[in-house]
Formats: C-alpha cells, structure tokens, sequence
C-alpha cells in the first residue's frame, strides 16, 4: 500500500483538459521533482494534493484515505511568492501555526503556552538560519531569507507531506544552492514526503528521489485545449539517497 | 533642463508651500481693507481686528444668555457626532467589507447591494432620517453612517480581495479556521487601510455633519455657520470654517501618524 495513490485523476476547466488519466503511487518519505513546460499542469496537480481545487474525475488517496477537499494541516505548503504573512514578524509567522489550531476562539495564545510556542518556533528558526531575524517583519528580509521563513513556517505544523510551487523560483543562483541544501538536509531530518514543482531542471534531477515529467501525449493543433498532460517519464533518481530512505522506513517498519 | 528633471530645493520647498497660502491670505486682505476703506460697516470681507473680536467673543468670553463658551460647545458637539458616526460606520464598514470580501457566500448578495446603497445619495434621504429618528442626535450620527459605510465597505471589500489567495491557502495549512483566518489574516491586513478609507472619506463625513447641523440642531458648528448667516456675520462664518479646516486637517494627519506608527510593516509590504 502505497502512502499517496492517484487513480485516473483528470482535470478539467470548461473545454480545457489540463490533466488526464494520471496514475501515480508514491511511497512515504520520497522527494518527487515535478517538471514540465509552462502550462502543462505541474501546478494543477500540486494543487489537487493541497486541496486547493478538486480533481473533475478520479481520486486522490493519503495513506488509503480520500483526501480532504480544502487545505488543512496535514500538508504544508510553500509558494514562490506571497508564502509568508507580511503583517508579523518572522518569530510570529512561525508561532502563527503553533497558536491557530489550539486557539479556535481567538486565534491566538496567552501565558506560558504562548511562551512555549514561541520559544518552539525560535528553535526552528535558528535550525533554517533566521535566528538573528525573529523580530524583522517579512518586507525587511531578502528573498532567500523569506523563503526560509516560508519552509519553517510549514514545517512547524510537522505535515505529512510538503508541497513546494517553484519556492526558489525568484532566487538568484548562488542563494539557491544554499537553499538546496538546507532543504535536502530538513528532508532527511524530517522524513517528508516531498513534491516539488520546478523549471529548473538540473534543481529537479539534484534535489530528487524521483523525477515526474509532465507533457502531452496528443496535442490536436486545432484545438490546443482537448487533451490533457500525463506523466511522461517518471524516472528513480539518486539512488544513494533512494537507499538509505528504502533502509530506514525498513528500520521503521520492523 | 526639462521641467519635468527640476526638483524644489530643501530651503525653497519651504517656499513654496508657504507661498499660495501666503498670497491666499494677502488677497483677501487687500481686498478687506480696500471694502473697508469705502464703507466702514461692509459685511462682506471682514478685517482681522473684526474677526479676531469675533473669536474672543465666541471663544473666550461666556455667552450671556447659556454662560457656556459658544466655540467649545459647538466643536465639541460636532466632534462627539463625527467621532460616533465615523467609529459606528468603520465598525460597519470593517465587518461588511470582510464578509463579502472573503466569504463568497456572503460576498454574492452583499456585494451588488453595497455597490446600490452607495449610490443613493445621502443627503436626499436627509428627510427620512428626520421623520424616522426624529430631529435629535441620533438623525445626524445616522447620516454620517448612512453616508460613508457603503463607501468604506466596498473599499474594504475590494482590499480583502487584493490578499493574495496564497496567504489565503497558507492560513488553512496552518490549521486556521474560516473564523480564525479572519481574525488574524485578513482583519489585522484590513485595519490599516480602514484608516486610510477613513481619511479619505473624512471629507464627506464633515458635508453630511455640517448639512444636518445646518438644517436641525441646537449647538453644532454647522449650525452656528448657518445661524449667523442671517446677519451676514461674516466675521464669525470665516473664522468657523478655518477652525472646522483645522479640525479635519488635525484629524487626517492624527490617521496618518497612527497609521505609521500601528502598522509598522505596512508601507514596506506595499513595496
């Protein structure tokens, strides 16, 4: 039993098809790199598995479960822009997720379980290299930085499954690679399950276990929007990394 | 150089704003003089000595009839108005311009509605409020509601829509409720442009003041303006606007600072 199972997912807006018939199993803990040309539905899918749109036919199961039809908490998301909430300060935007769920009435905490909340989220964000930066408000950051509050943010809600939109999209080269390790080395912290949307294809063979490219099998140049994209290649990448994931969730398992 | 590439220097900037009030000023008071200088008793242009008697009368010195000082009283009687019928409509506005601006369910009735109501003009239905709340208080603090809560609302619907959907989606991840999403995403973005809606719809809030004033009160700034007018007491109407100018001007810059001063990350998230 896999951890995420798509069975014929199709996606349609109107006439448009944007995806069609996909099928995909995917295990706990892997990292997937989505790539593809622009317009092809790498997006869409990633918004299917948050919960932000419903698929037209098909369905999407999380450990054997439909998945819920809104976002909620067991999937954190990173956007490549507008991630983080530019009204609080980075050590309130991590705590944000702590005082939300535990707090219905005001949305937020008081006391000791605020303290504790902060002082969890100051943890977190020293670990992602903002703890110099807990009292900046999010304009004040440079765009490497508000992506790191962005993926501390998601990670305090300890989500089964992380979903990354082109987070480093916007970034400059060097800046990236630094990104690149950190997130490869809070995936192994972690043990998420990874999807990552990106243009970048050298980003998508490094970063991942496994590869998912999207593209259209039968384009009808008289009507662009018939038919849809699948999975072309869906290639295990790293297999050194692939090992020791494959090892561990053995451990866990026994 | 291209007039367009030529920027005021520090020190004639100073100048130049100086510079219209200054001939503002020096025309009238020509003017004043020159009317004077023909017939002592014009009404019309009022020399400074006359209105600077004018405001120690109604400023200074008690009313012999009410033994109260008549500028305090009307000011303070329009500001208590304006203050309740801008905090009931910011109330109004807030919530109003939240619910259509992020709840779709809400949005699909209110949002035609608010975009109808704004349309009516106020003052027509002045009478109404006189006949329905009769000719006290409460009729003028609704006009001023009834004037600028629309205008708030559909601006703050408007900006509740500009959050992009994004943050929206984050909220939800975060284990946000729809209440809860409310309260500390979109409310806490919101109030710093209520504030700015609020200054500009400043103006409006004064005319719907001032026109119920001027039509049933008994103290009141407005009322005061059109009291005198029948005595052509220009040395008191002139003296009352530059004060109610000062009052509304004090008013938008004490938004302003506030503003700035609650919502630090605002103009740089703007940017």
């Amino acid at each position: 039993m896999s951890f995420i199972s798509v069975n014929n997912v199709w996606q349609r807006y109107g006439d448009q098809v944007v995806l069609e018939g996909l099928n995909l199993h995917v295990d706990e803990g892997e990292f997937c790199t989505l790539v593809g040309t622009s317009g092809c539905g790498k997006s869409t899918f990633l918004r299917l598995l948050l919960g932000q749109e419903t698929a037209s036919k098909g369905q999407i199961l999380l450990d054997g479960q439909a998945l819920a039809a809104e976002p909620d908490a067991s999937r954190g998301v990173v956007f490549q822009r507008y991630s983080v909430f530019p009204h609080l300060t980075v050590l309130d935007n991590v705590a944000l997720g702590l005082e939300l769920p535990h707090a219905p009435l005001l949305g937020r905490l008081f006391g000791n379980a605020k303290k504790h909340a902060r002082e969890q989220a100051a943890a977190l964000l020293q670990k992602v290299g903002l703890g110099h930066a807990l009292d900046k408000y999010p304009a004040q950051l440079s765009g490497g930085m508000q992506q790191r509050l962005a993926i501390a943010q998601a990670l305090i809600m300890k989500p089964r499954v992380l979903l990354l939109d082109e987070p480093f999209g916007a970034l400059d080269p060097g800046i990236r690679k630094d990104m690149h390790q950190l997130l490869l080395a809070l995936w192994r912290e972690t043990r998420l399950t990874v999807f990552m949307v990106t243009h970048d294809l050298s980003e998508g063979f490094s970063l991942g276990t496994r590869l998912l490219v999207f593209d259209k099998v039968r384009v009808d140049p008289h009507a662009p929007g018939a038919y849809g994209a699948r999975i072309t290649y869906d290639i295990p990448l790293n297999s050194a990394r692939r090992k020791a994931l494959a090892v561990e969730l053995g451990a866990t398992a026994q | 150089m291209r007039l367009i590439n030529r920027h005021p220097e520090r020190s004639s900037r100073l100048l130049l704003v100086i510079l219209p009030f200054a001939l503002l000023l020096f025309a009238y008071f020509v003017g004043s003089a020159e009317r004077l200088a023909d017939n002592p008793n014009d009404k019309l242009l009022p020399s400074a000595v006359q209105m600077g008697d004018a405001v120690k009368r109604l400023a200074f010195s008690a009313d012999t009839r009410t033994g109260e000082y008549v500028l305090w009283q009307d000011s303070a009687s329009s500001l208590r108005r304006l203050a309740i019928g801008l905090g009931i409509s910011a109330l109004a506005g807030l919530c109003l311009g939240i619910a259509a601006g992020t709840l779709p369910l809400f949005g699909a009735p209110l949002s035609p509605l608010l975009t109808v109501l704004s349309m009516v003009p106020p003052l027509a239905i002045l009478p109404i409020l006189f006949i329905v709340f009769g000719l006290g208080e409460l009729s003028k603090v609704m006009l001023i509601v009834i004037g600028i809560t629309p205008a708030l609302a559909r601006d703050l619907e408007q900006r509740a829509r500009e959050i992009p959907v994004e943050l929206l989606v984050k909220a939800q991840t975060l284990g946000a409720s729809t209440w809860t999403l409310m309260l500390r995403v979109v409310l806490p973005q919101l109030l710093p442009r209520l504030l700015i809606s609020l200054r500009l719809m400043l103006g409006s809030a004064w005319l719907f003041l001032i026109a119920a004033e001027a039509i049933a009160a008994t103290d009141g700034l407005g009322y005061r303006i059109f009291l005198v007018r029948r005595y052509l007491a220009m040395d008191v109407i002139l003296p009352y606007v530059v004060w109610i100018t000062l009052l509304a001007w004090l008013m938008d810059w004490g938004l302003k600072t506030l503003t700035r001063r609650a919502f630090p990350w605002y103009e740089g998230a703007r940017a």
